[in-house]
C-alpha cells in the first residue's frame, strides 16, 4: 500500500506545476496570485494532522493506547513542517499582494500561534522527562481546539487575509488546479505520517529493549 | 471596588472600538497593491519561485531527516541485539 502511494504522491506533485501553470490567472494579482495553489493546501495538510494530533492525543490520555501516542507525535511534527509552508509562503505572497511580508492582524496571529503550540508539543515531548507524552497530549486537544477559531477568524474580524469564502466561490479554470494541489498535499500528509510513525514506533521498540535489557540485568 | 471595575470595563471597552473603528474593513477577494512608489514594488516572478522552491526543499529536507532518525534507531538496534547475543 505504502509503495503506490508514494508513486502516486510524486506523480501528482510532478504534474502540479502544469495544472498551476494551466490555471486562469487573477486579473488583480497578476502572476504571484498562484502561491494561492501551494499556500492553502499546505494550510489544510496542517489542518489535517492537527486533527490527527488532537483525535489521537484525547484517544492516548483516555484509553492509554500506545499506537494513538505514536500517532499523535508524528502528526504534531508534520503539523509544524506544514504550518512553516504556509507561514514563508504567506508572507512571500503578502510582499507582492498587500506591500507587507506581515501583518499582526487576526488570521495571521493566530495561525502564527498555532504553529507555536505544536513547536511547544515537541518542545514538552523531548524535553518534557517522564509524564511529557500525557501533558503533550493535552496541548495537542488545545491545539486542535484553535483550528477553527483560527479558520473563521477572518470571517469574524476586519482583516487584510481574504475570507473563506474565496475556496467555494472559485472560478472553473481555478478549481482544477486547486483541488488537484490539494489532493496532492494530502496525499504528501499521508506518506509522511506513514514514514513518521514507523519512525515513531521504532523508537518505543528500542526504548522497551533498553528497559528490558535494564531490568535483565538487574 | 465595583465602580472601579466598572470603568475599566467600560474603558477597555471604548478603546477596542477604537481599535475596531481604526481596523480596515475586510474583504472577500484580493486586493492588489499598485500604489506604491516604484521603489518599494517587488517583482512577482521571484517570489513565487521561492515560495515553491521553499516547500520542496523544505519536504526533502524532512524525509532526509527522518531517514537519518530511522538509520540511527536501526543502528541501535542492532548493536543492542548483538549486546544482548554477546551475553
Amino acid at each position: 500500500m505504502f509503495p503506490p502511494l508514494v508513486i502516486l504522491t510524486a506523480v501528482m506533485f510532478a504534474g502540479a506545476p502544469f495544472m498551476i501553470a494551466g490555471a486562469l490567472n487573477e486579473p488583480t494579482m497578476g502572476v504571484v496570485y498562484k502561491i494561492f495553489y501551494f499556500h492553502v493546501p499546505a494550510w489544510f495538510a496542517m489542518f489535517s494532522a492537527i486533527f490527527t494530533c488532537g483525535i489521537a492525543s484525547a484517544y492516548f490520555l483516555f484509553k492509554n493506547n500506545r499506537e494513538a501516542d505514536h500517532l499523535a507525535a508524528s502528526a504534531a511534527e508534520i503539523a509544524v513542517l506544514f504550518g512553516l509552508m504556509g507561514l514563508v509562503t504567506g508572507p512571500l505572497w503578502g510582499r507582492k499582494a498587500w506591500g507587507v511580508w506581515w501583518e499582526w492582524e487576526a488570521r495571521l496571529t493566530m495561525a502564527f500561534l498555532l504553529e507555536m503550540i505544536f513547536i511547544g508539543y515537541l518542545l514538552v515531548r523531548t524535553y518534557g522527562g517522564p509524564g511529557a507524552d500525557k501533558l503533550a497530549a493535552a496541548l495537542g486537544i488545545f491545539g486542535m481546539v484553535n483550528v477553527p477559531f483560527v479558520y473563521v477568524s477572518v470571517n469574524i474580524w476586519r482583516t487584510r487575509h481574504p475570507k473563506t469564502t474565496v475556496v467555494p466561490t472559485l472560478g472553473p479554470g481555478m478549481r482544477g488546479a486547486f483541488w488537484y494541489c490539494v489532493a496532492a498535499f494530502m496525499l504528501l500528509f499521508l506518506v509522511l505520517l506513514a514514514i513518521r510513525v514507523e519512525l515513531q514506533r521504532r523508537r518505543a521498540r528500542l526504548d522497551d529493549l533498553y528497559l528490558a535489557q535494564e531490568d535483565g540485568a538487574a | 471596588m465595583v465602580k472601579r471595575l466598572f470603568t475599566v470595563c467600560w474603558s477597555m471597552f471604548g478603546l477596542g472600538a477604537m481599535a475596531a473603528a481604526q481596523t480596515p474593513a475586510a474583504q472577500d477577494g484580493f486586493v492588489n497593491v499598485n500604489t506604491l512608489p516604484p521603489a518599494d514594488q517587488v517583482s512577482a516572478g521571484p517570489l513565487l519561485l521561492a515560495a515553491y522552491s521553499f516547500v520542496w526543499v523544505v519536504v526533502l529536507f524532512y524525509v532526509w531527516t527522518v531517514w537519518r532518525r530511522l538509520n540511527k534507531v536501526e543502528t541501535e538496534m542492532k548493536a543492542l541485539e548483538r549486546r544482548s547475543a554477546a551475553r
